[in-house]
This record gives C-alpha cells, structure tokens and sequence, in this order.
C-alpha cells in the first residue's frame, strides 16, 4: 500500500506513534523515545519508498534492516499496517508465546530480515545483503536505520568501511541521531560530532535532514538512489519522544514504559495531533 | 596393529606418509566447492593466504570479500550474503575468530540462522612461534556452548576436505577447526566421515582413548605402544563435537572401563568436557581429560609445544598405564 501525500504518510506516522505507546503500556517495559522519534521515517519506508509485497513476503523485494532493534515497536507497526500481519497481534508484543519479541528475530517472520538487539551489527549485515545483491545484479536497495549510540561500538566504522571500500550505493543507511542513549545524551556518553564529517571522511555520502519531516525524508532518499559509487549516511536529526510532550528530548524514556495514566495522557496528546493533521 | 579395516586408513606408523595442513585441506575443498556452486563466496580479514582462500579468491574474485582486520564486521558481512542466498566460508586465525567475533556468531549467524561457516586455520598449540596470543585452545569450547551451529575437527588434511564438503551441505551455521602444520595424513578418500559419528580407528578392550583434531594420529601411535606393553586401547576419532554420539560412547565404557580424551585445546569445555558430559548420562566411567591443563602456551615449534605440555604419543600411553588403575574390578 502506497499513500502518496505528506499528509497520509503523516497520518502514518502518527497510527505508528498511537501503536507505540499501546504496545509498550500492554507489555509494560520496551522502548518508547526512539520509536516515536522514527515514526516519519518508518511511515516513508513502508508506505512511500520500499518495493514489497506484503502478501508474498519471500519474493525478490527491498531489505529493511534494522540496526538498534530496540526501536521495533514503530517498524513492527508499520509492518502490521502495511499488511504483513494483523495490528491486533501488536499488543502481544513481549509477551510470552508472541512471534513479535523483545528485539526482532528472523526466526518468527520472513519479512524480518536481521534478528537484531546486540548494538553493531545491522549495518555490516546490510552490506552482506547488499554484496549479494549486487554480485546478482539485482535492482533491489538494502534500507538500514541505525542508531547514533551505536556508533560507540567499533563494528559499526568496521562496516562503513567495507560499504565504501566495495563501493555499496544499493545500500541506504539512515541514523536516529536523537543525541540520546542509556546514560544519557550522545555528546556526555561518547561525542560523535561531527557525525556528518566523520562519514564524509569515510568516503560516503552523507545528506542531513530534519528526521521528522516528511519531504526532506523524502528527498534525501532520492538523493540516495541517485548517488553512484557510493553508499549513503542520512543523517536523521530526529526529536526522541516525539508527539509526547512529556518524553521528547528526555533520555529517561529511552527504555521505561508508560504507566496506564501516562499512556493515557500519550494517545490524548497523540490523538489531539492527529485531528490537525487531518485538519491541514 | 590391527587397524580398524572399515575405516580404510594408511598404517600411521609409516614413515613415509605424506605430511600436509587441514588448513591446506580447507583451501583446496573451497575452491572444488566454488567450481561447482556459485553459491560459495569467501571471506577473510587480511589473513588470505595464512587461511588458504587465496585459491578460491584467484579463481572467483567476484566471490571473494576482504573484509581487512574486521573480524566481527566479517561475521555479519557474512550473516547478511548468508540471509539473501549465499554460501559464505569466513576464516581468520581461532584466537580472533570465533575469538573475537563470538557476539556476532552468536547473534547473527548462530540465532539469526544463517548459512555461514566459520572456519579458523590457526587453532591450538600447533599455532607455534607466534605465542600464546594466537593459540587458541578456547574455541571449540566457545563454539559447543551455542545452540544451532554445528562443530567439526578434522583430524588430517583428508579429513579437513572432507569436513568442508559437508559443511557447504548443512543448511545452517558450522564451525570447523583447522590448522597450522603440517601433519602425517592417515586417512583416506575412502575413511568415512559421518555427521553425528565417532569414528572406531582401532578396537581394544582395556582402555579406549578419544582423540580429535591434530591428536588422533599421536594416539594411534600411543595404541601401538601400548600394545607392546600387552595393552589394548581402543582409539576413537570425534571429528563432531555437536552432539555426542552417545551409543558408542556408552558401548566403549561398558567395554573397557575407562577413558583418556586428547585434545589440542584447554581441557575445560572442549573433547574431554563432551565425553564427560555424555558418560556421565549413560554408564560413568573414570575420564583423564589431556590438554591444555588451564594455562596459556608460549613461543616454540609445535611440536616442542606439544612435547612440553605432554601431548605425544608416549605420554598418552604412559596417562593410559595410569588410568587402567583407576578402573572399577
């Protein structure tokens, strides 16, 4: 399923923020901040940009990994709302038994494809894709959202040299740089600015963007598909917590779940956003 | 000595065997396995050679991935050629591969399930001059304890062949341990190797003797002292260390009442751990587990290393003596 305008996809974003807080409150733990604060470029991925079928998950399609796998709430919704399976099952999420675990697994899903959670990992996995597909002459485009944090674990530089030395432009990478991670803000913890330098440096091409703006995500992944010979960092400066007044920018919801009344307080705020986006 | 005839083996106590690497076995089977499927690709951190894919990598450079001195980004490259259709073998030294990429076998090829195999040349005292650093004596055991990957130790350069053509059959993770030197080669193409199997080389009745890897050949050496002393030792070959092959473990305790197990590897969590683990569920028997004895290596041929800390023929044969005592009359 295509939607076509910003404001669909803005629309998305915003069922993907509602489910978000529904799935963390139901399973009362997961991760709350980076999700919501993805939620746009979730909606772009899976409403606008990636080539799927949601019927035939294992035909020839574009890849999706996802490197911080602690923010699979939102790609989970997405997942579910673009027809892979039913939003209804989202509220297992966590829970004992349910396919949709703690930090996602091949295992459970073909159209899940990295099992994720271990920090470091999902860019050099999306380069093992890309590689194949590009030693196949494939058209497919291998998508990877990473975190900024983990750009702290030196597997991450091990794999952003290796895109660029085989030179991967059928891969996308695309950063949550929402300053935030457990102890706190990214420049405390371990500074990484400049992110865009150190990427350039690496030989890639580096676009920066509001993360939470429909058009500019847009854009930036047309730019992407435009660039030859190289692979592509988008960074995406993004708001954690976004849509929730009470989380944004606080680094406290990176792994803490609403409680009933918080959540309440969430879906209000987030349905009260809804109705002037249908209002524009 | 009389060998056990099914296996089809050379007479170990020849001097005139051919000497060769299993990591020479591991190059050659990969380029055999690379004409045939073009599935296969290879590779490797800055270690081409030493590791043997640099046949595979003049023949196919297409297929072949220098991943430079990245052994965790070279587990993941692999996981991800591995998820869209690929056959990849990644090889580096043991000390850093499963050594320092543990996490990320673990995560995205063992339970991500990914067709990878992991094979590491330089395993073991036999590692020589370079030390203690790279002798891995810890990887079999670091690889046993994950679930959903399979572990191989070939025994010679036939045998390692062997090994890597049935890995490339396994659909999902395996891990073979090679080697550096190069070590009489007693097995043949005819020597069977089975998945799942503990190989009987020769039959005895007092002691049975378990072996793997670059050991199996000094323990058949160690038989035939024994049998001059009036002793029979039976030698087993355990090339898969996944799981056990219970029935002959049980059969050999019910039939000589004690064990020794050799391996080129610390005695925690490698061979010895594994029949342990086994005889212990079926009919105990007393274990002298030889090995590393929980310490590091050092600089040396390797041979001089195995000789220093006890692992050649005449000192398995003389722990063999020993251990006869320890069985219950």
């Amino acid at each position: 399923m295509k939607l076509n305008s910003t404001k669909e996809l803005a629309l998305m974003a915003n069922a993907i923020r509602a489910d978000i807080i529904r799935m963390v409150n139901a399973a009362k733990c997961g991760h709350p901040a980076g999700p919501l604060g993805l939620a746009e470029i979730f909606s772009v991925l899976f409403f606008s940009e990636m080539d799927f079928d949601p019927k035939n998950p294992q035909k020839e399609r574009d890849i999706f990994v996802l490197s911080n796998g602690h923010v699979c709430a939102g790609s989970y919704s997405a997942m579910a709302h673009a027809g892979y399976f039913p939003p209804e099952d989202l509220l297992t999420f966590r829970k004992f038994g349910s396919p949709l675990q703690g930090h996602p697994s091949r295992k459970y899903f073909p159209f899940i494809d990295n099992s994720s959670g271990p920090l470091g990992e999902g860019l050099g996995i999306a380069c093992g894709y890309a590689a194949a597909l590009r030693l196949d002459n494939k058209p497919q485009r291998v998508y990877c959202v990473v975190s900024d944090g983990e750009h702290d674990e030196g597997s991450t530089w091990e794999a952003a040299l290796f895109a660029a030395k085989y030179k991967l432009d059928n891969l996308v990478a695309i950063m949550d740089r929402n300053y935030i991670q457990i102890d706190g803000t990214t420049e405390d913890v371990m500074p990484l600015d400049s992110i865009e330098e150190k990427y350039r440096a690496f030989n890639w091409n580096v676009i920066s963007i509001d993360g939470n703006d429909i058009p500019q995500i847009l854009s930036a992944l047309k730019q992407a598909k435009d660039c030859k010979g190289k692979p592509t960092m988008i960074i995406a400066k993004t708001t954690p917590g976004k849509g929730v007044s009470y989380m944004e920018k606080n680094y406290k919801w990176h792994g803490v779940a609403p409680k009933d009344e918080d959540a309440a307080k969430a879906l209000s705020e987030l349905a009260a956003e809804r109705k002037k986006i249908e209002q524009e | 000595m009389e060998l056990n005839t099914q296996m089809h083996l050379l007479n170990p106590l020849s001097p005139d065997l051919k000497k060769d690497s299993t990591r020479e076995g591991y190059g050659k089977a990969l380029l055999e396995l690379g004409e045939k499927d073009s599935r296969i690709v290879a590779l490797t951190a800055d270690l081409a050679e030493s590791v043997r894919v640099h046949y595979f990598a003049e023949k196919f450079p297409q297929r072949f991935f220098q991943c430079g001195i990245c052994e965790q980004n070279m587990a993941v490259v692999a996981a991800g050629l591995a998820y869209a259709g690929k056959i990849p073998f990644l090889s580096s030294f043991g000390a850093f591969s499963p050594g320092r990429n543990w996490e990320q076998i673990r995560s995205a090829i063992c339970y991500g399930n990914a067709n990878a195999k992991i094979v590491s040349t330089h395993t073991g005292l036999t590692v020589g001059e370079d030390g203690a650093t790279h002798q891995a004596l810890e990887d079999v055991s670091l690889m046993r304890s994950i679930p959903n990957i399979r572990v191989l130790v070939p025994c010679d350069f036939e045998q390692a062949k062997k090994a890597i053509h049935a890995a490339a059959k396994i659909n999902g993770p395996v891990y073979v341990r090679a080697g550096r030197e190069k070590m009489p080669v007693f097995t043949t193409q005819e020597t069977p190797f089975e998945l799942g199997k503990i190989s009987l080389y020769k039959d005895g009745s007092d002691i049975s003797i378990f072996a793997s890897g670059a050991l199996v050949h000094e323990s058949l050496l160690a038989a035939a002292e024994l049998e001059k002393e009036g002793i029979s030792a039976a030698v087993l070959n355990v090339y898969d260390l996944t799981e056990m092959d219970n029935s002959t473990i049980e059969k050999y305790a019910k039939k000589t009442g004690a064990f020794v197990t050799v391996e080129d590897h610390q005695i925690k969590g490698g061979l010895g751990s594994a029949i342990c683990e086994s005889v212990c569920e079926t009919h105990p028997v007393p274990v002298h587990r030889m090995g590393m004895r929980m310490e590091f290596g050092q600089s040396g041929k390797g041979s001089e290393l195995l000789k220093h800390y006890g692992l050649y023929s005449s000192n398995i044969a003389k722990v063999a003596k020993e251990q006869l005592k320890t069985k219950k009359r």
